[in-house]
């Protein structure tokens, strides 16, 4: 069966690939992309390990076709690291800073859709955590950690934007 | 857990899709949120040789509203039920029964259109369409039909649709003032499956309890519509209302599914419990609204 023309942004950069209707989003971005960041598990929806951003939501990349992200955004888990090279962007330190993974497999998913989460309920409450957290699966931690992680990540990124915020109207207010 | 291979289609309008469903026959599959089709198609449980993506009729989305109906496109993806907010004054009980679908990436992608095509008998919005007696508008290349909710579920997994017709949108009455709507159920984790759940509609005029309408989620091979439950509480007054005998009724006469999650009779028993639970919400709702003015 024939394949396809996908033309896609995936972490800033446009890519074109072809592929089989039936590869995943997920294998394409493996196989084709070599962006290895992205985990597959279950494969069927279930485990939340292939999270990644299609057009700024979470969505799994193991239940949308390849070829249906033509002309799409889309932000994997590399997308998600801070700005200078080699170093973690604000989810992935309160991970480490918190001990949200043990053998790390399941944590590009939480990474990737606690910073969805965050992009649109910045300061959560436990609760909230929770619910969001339940899309994903981790068989090591007990998920403690992580809970702890997404209350760091959430204090991290409004610092952040606090900072980015000042450092934006200081040179106005300066003059 | 790789699909079996398909040729892809991908129309940009009602109009292509469904000439294209009637060529390909009963080899074709339409493809909307994917979040039941892709994986079982990865399972394998399912091989079309031919996919018809409809992510891209832009007609597909979009709720408009007249006469007292809201017609919600079948696209409409639940993360939009949940927030939409004309959704959410005018059909309230989709915006209470979306968060209870998956979790939110699967929210993110899911659509009413295929939760219904796709019928299964533990999910939400199929109990909701048959609570509120909604129309779901199908089309294909011999024209555009309504069919009642009521007479669309077939079985677990089956409906009244033709393998050439295509799902475009569903009707759902917007009930006036004094109602209160819920949705209640039980899963092993939020965003599973539920156990056993149920969907309800009020309206009241004071005390008085002046329409009743209730579905139950997991608790038959299609959503149930509790009849008898619904005739008890019209005419009844909210403060005398049993509930818990009123539910306990309603489920007496089922047959819901036994599983590794539960056997019959503990679905029954969880399931009365969640219809008396909704329909308190419901009752409470409807009667804290102001009965005139107001603007809800």
């Amino acid at each position: 069966m024939s394949e396809h023309e996908v033309t896609l942004t995936v972490n800033g950069e446009r890519r074109r690939v072809r592929a089989e209707p039936r590869k995943t989003l997920a294998d394409l971005l493996r196989q084709d992309l070599l962006l290895t960041g992205t985990h597959l598990a279950c494969e069927h929806g279930v485990c939340g390990s292939c999270t990644v951003l299609v057009d700024g939501m979470a969505i799994r990349s193991c239940l949308m076709f390849g070829v249906q992200a033509d002309g799409s955004e889309v932000t994997t888990v590399e997308g998600l690291a801070g700005e200078e090279p080699g170093s973690l962007g604000p989810v992935q330190r309160a991970f480490r800073e918190e001990h949200g993974l043990q053998c790390g497999f399941c944590t590009p998913g939480f990474v990737v859709s606690v910073t969805a989460f965050l992009d649109e309920c910045p300061d959560p409450a436990d609760e909230q955590i929770r619910e969001a957290l339940s899309g994903n699966l981790c068989r090591c931690t007990g998920y403690q950690g992580i809970v702890r992680a997404v209350r760091l990540a959430a204090r991290l990124r409004r610092e952040e934007q606090g900072r980015a915020e000042q450092g934006r109207a200081e040179p106005e207010g300066s003059r | 857990m790789k699909a079996a291979a398909f040729d892809y289609h991908l129309p940009a309008s009602v109009e292509a899709a469904v000439r294209m469903l009637a060529e390909l026959g009963d080899e074709a599959k339409i493809l909307a949120g994917g979040q039941s089709l892709v994986p079982v198609m990865a399972m394998r449980l399912g091989r079309p040789e031919h996919i018809v993506d409809v992510n891209r009729i832009g007609e597909l989305a979009g709720v408009t509203r007249s006469d007292g109906m809201v017609r919600v496109g079948a696209l409409t993806r639940h993360r939009v039920l949940e927030r939409d907010e004309a959704i959410g004054a005018t059909v309230p009980l989709l915006a209470r029964a979306a968060p209870y679908i998956g979790h939110f990436q699967i929210r993110n992608r899911g659509t009413l259109g295929g939760s219904l095509a796709h019928a299964d008998p533990a999910a939400e919005l199929p109990a909701v369409a048959v609570a509120l007696d909604a129309d779901i508008e199908v089309r294909s290349v011999r024209g555009s039909r309504r069919i009642p909710a009521a007479a669309f579920f077939v079985s677990a997994f089956t409906t009244t649709l033709e393998p050439d017709e295509l799902v475009t949108a569903v009707h759902l009455p917007a009930w006036g003032r004094g109602c209160g709507f819920a949705v209640a159920e039980l899963a092993r984790r939020h965003g599973d499956f539920a156990i056993a759940g149920a969907a309800c509609g009020v309206q009241v005029d004071g005390d008085r309890i002046t329409r009743a309408a209730l579905a139950l989620i997991g608790m038959g091979s299609v959503p149930v519509r509790a009849r008898t439950a619904e005739q008890a509480l019209t005419g009844a007054s909210v403060r005398e209302a049993d509930l818990a005998a009123v539910a306990r009724e309603a489920v007496a006469a089922l047959d819901p599914p036994s599983d590794t999650q539960g056997s019959a009779a503990y679905r029954r028993r969880v399931g009365a419990h969640m219809i008396a639970r909704a329909l308190g919400q419901a009752l409470a709702e409807a009667q804290a609204q102001p009965e005139t003015g107001g603007s809800k």
